[in-house]
């Protein structure tokens, strides 16, 4: 599977995708699209190893889901990006196509606080049960208190 | 929003270590003595001549107790490296009479080496709670000693004398094992003390 082929797929198979870049190529669509393109990406491009799940909080614009997968027996490695929207916490989760993606939602949810729908065991994997607000926005204030160890 | 469930701790089913934990958290400060020995003790020194008897022995077991620190292994992040250093063969802290132990039960000292995060410090306040008294900490790096270059961190303890005393802070990032060593010796100095008085040296300095 090459890049060319990987990119005339996407357009037939996903016409809403944006796809930029090469090496990683970069896949951008709505959250409706989230588990159809991953489950293209895994059956029908061979991207089987889910590298990495994460997000970015632009702020007023909203958060953006970013997934890395790549095709460990090619060359091919995909950035798969999904915007929420402003004011948006709801996502589909990845479970269902990557079971890989599990604790790496659990993650996202700790520090974003976005709420995978579908996920099977949606809480907080690194921080404590009690623990208040999600670090890793930005509107998170820096040197929040803790009381007593901060 | 889903609530998360709450996880109860195993812990909580031990309830006689909780008792016993709580005993030694009354306990405040002191050299824990019976009765019977100190009147044994007080007897022995009130007896014409025989408190040159006692002074000698408290000499010798004030230097035998100074020299005879265990500490327990506790390592939390790069730091713990240098104190494994320190604990080997190059640097050798067995000379000083140190055996790093694996048990808070059998050891004096616990080193908090690193840093210490909001999900750690109950389990170094569990672990320090659990060693015997008179016990003793040090604490070694930038990070234990105020939380460090982690110090604005969303998850960073402040300073771990904000969870346990500490009688002696080692700055550095991470300390050598030169200071750690330097620590060491003036934590046998304030153990020194404690037995000469009976009281808790202040602790050095604080630096970053």
């Amino acid at each position: 599977m090459t890049a060319e082929q990987a990119r005339t797929l996407l357009a037939e198979r996903l016409p809403g995708a944006q796809v930029a870049g090469d090496r990683p190529m970069v896949v951008t669509v709505p959250p409706d699209a989230w588990v159809p393109l991953a489950r293209l990406v895994k059956e029908t491009l061979g991207c089987w190893f889910f590298s990495f799940l994460s997000a970015v909080d632009w702020k007023e614009e909203g958060l953006e889901v970013v997934a890395k997968v790549d095709n460990a027996d090619d060359t091919l490695s995909l950035l798969l990006k999904t915007r929420l929207g402003p004011g948006v916490t709801a996502c589909p989760s990845l479970t269902g196509v990557y079971k890989g993606a599990n604790w790496m939602e659990r993650e996202c949810y700790d520090m974003f606080g976005i709420r995978f729908e579908g996920h099977p065991d949606l809480r907080r994997i690194l921080l404590g049960d009690d623990w208040a607000g999600h670090p890793l926005l930005k509107s998170y204030p820096v040197d929040a208190p803790h009381p007593p160890y901060r | 929003m889903k609530d998360a469930p709450r996880i109860v701790p195993v812990w909580r089913n031990f309830k006689d270590l909780v008792e016993w934990e709580q005993l030694h958290q009354k306990r405040s400060e002191g050299d824990k003595h019976s009765d019977l020995f100190v009147s044994l003790t007080e007897g022995i020194h009130n007896f014409p001549g025989g408190f040159a008897l006692t002074t000698v022995a408290d000499t010798f077991l004030n230097w035998a107790r100074k020299s005879s620190v265990w500490p327990v292994t506790f390592g939390l992040a790069c730091c713990a490296i240098e104190m494994m250093a320190t604990f080997a063969s190059r640097f050798d802290v067995e000379r000083l009479g140190m055996v790093p132990w694996a048990s808070p039960r059998h050891a004096d000292l616990m080193i908090v080496s690193g840093t210490v995060t909001i999900k750690m410090a109950p389990m170094l306040k569990r672990i320090y709670d659990q060693m015997p008294d008179p016990k003793w900490a040090v604490s070694m790096g930038s990070c234990a000693n105020s939380g460090g270059p982690f110090r604005h961190g969303y998850h960073v303890v402040k300073g771990v004398d904000r969870v346990i005393p500490v009688d002696v802070y080692v700055p550095g990032c991470p300390p050598p094992p030169e200071s750690l060593l330097n620590g060491l010796l003036l934590l046998q100095d304030q153990i020194a003390h404690f037995h000469r008085t009976g009281k808790r040296a202040e602790p050095t300095p604080k630096v970053d």
